[in-house]
């Protein structure tokens, strides 16, 4: 444990997290769980669920790979609300795309709206 | 977690290293960091279109994707995630190696993360020519026997674009490696100078972050 303060104006070095390799390796292990929880939970039909339990698990993977991995647990604020941003811009993508597309049906046909049997 | 065993340390930065427009090492490490970051954003919103893609289409028919989703190589692509998730962990170790200044363990690390990664491409080129052979390849060599191939189509459309994007990412990650252990070999990254490692390292696990996400949409669900 070595704590320099040298973190001055002009000159001095970086100032930044270093985890230790049990932390990343406790943090591969429960990614490697999840992987597996991924898998069995497909094998189960649970209907829609499936869908929204394998997400749930991929966002919480996601999640450990950003905040350890990627060191956002120890970024300055600036960093952290890139993030942020970034995830709220994706949502702002998908959900905006999902009331266009939920919303359609909600019109009465048009003429020359081609109607197509799809596979359900 | 545990995390007791952590330390901040600082170094004293070689002069060199500190780009004139910066103040001090510090504010140097903490805009690439962001720089690299707000890159990701970008890269977010590039893959998110896809999966945007991908939920209308999924919506639109369901039936199709479950169809779609049999003839994916399960075991390949659980395979493939394994060795994405390893190598994220070498990437990790990669860039505290470098913060630690031990030299011979990051380039290493980066050997292994490299050897992982072209694991990923040699499995996915696998999948591919499989792919190929089954005649499921929309555009070039396409057959499909079963119910709603049209809808069906659409999705190994989805497939190939997500999976060849994601590669294409692979192969760029690849180089980027490269490069690292070339430059590492010389000596340049220290405790106190590993920003590229590092930024580098956030490009890699973003990769992985995307295939997190690509293996249960398009292989389990």
């Amino acid at each position: 444990m070595t704590h320099h303060d040298q973190h001055g104006h002009s000159q001095g070095g970086v100032h930044a997290h270093i985890s230790s390799t049990g932390m990343y390796v406790t943090i591969f292990f429960v990614l490697m769980i999840c992987t597996i929880l991924t898998y069995a939970v497909s094998t189960i039909d649970l209907g829609a669920f499936n869908f929204v339990v394998a997400i749930g698990i991929a966002v919480f993977k996601a999640s450990l790979v950003i905040l350890y991995f990627m060191h956002v647990k120890w970024s300055q604020i600036l960093t952290k609300l890139a993030v942020v941003v970034a995830v709220i811009f994706l949502l702002i993508l998908l959900l905006l795309t999902a009331t266009d597309y939920t919303s359609r049906n909600w019109l009465p046909d048009q003429p020359g709206w081609e109607k197509h049997q799809v596979l359900r | 977690m545990s995390d007791t065993n952590t330390m901040a340390v600082a170094h004293p930065l070689p002069e060199e290293h500190v780009a004139h427009q910066f103040h001090d090492a510090q504010q140097q490490y903490e805009s690439g960091n962001l720089g690299m970051w707000l890159f990701l954003l970008t890269e977010v919103m590039f893959f998110g279109g896809m999966f945007g893609a991908y939920a209308v289409y999924r919506a639109w028919s369901p039936e199709a994707f479950k169809l779609a989703a049999a003839t994916t190589n399960v075991p390949l692509g659980a395979f493939n995630t394994v060795v994405l998730i390893v190598s994220s962990l070498t990437m990790a170790l990669a860039v505290q190696s470098a913060q630690l200044g031990k030299q011979k363990r990051l380039q290493l690390m980066l050997v292994l993360t490299m050897i992982f990664g072209a694991a990923f491409l040699g499995v996915k080129a696998v999948e591919y020519s499989e792919k190929w052979h089954h005649h499921h390849v929309p555009g070039l060599n396409w057959q499909w026997e079963g119910e709603g191939p049209r809808e069906v189509q659409i999705l190994f459309c989805l497939y190939f674009a997500m999976t060849g994007m994601h590669a294409i990412h692979m192969v760029v990650g690849f180089g980027i490696m490269l490069w690292l252990l070339m430059t590492a070999r010389r000596g340049v990254y220290t405790a106190s100078y590993y920003n590229p490692v590092e930024i580098s390292g956030l490009y890699w696990h973003f990769v992985d972050i995307v295939w997190i996400f690509l293996f249960p949409l398009l292989y389990l669900i």
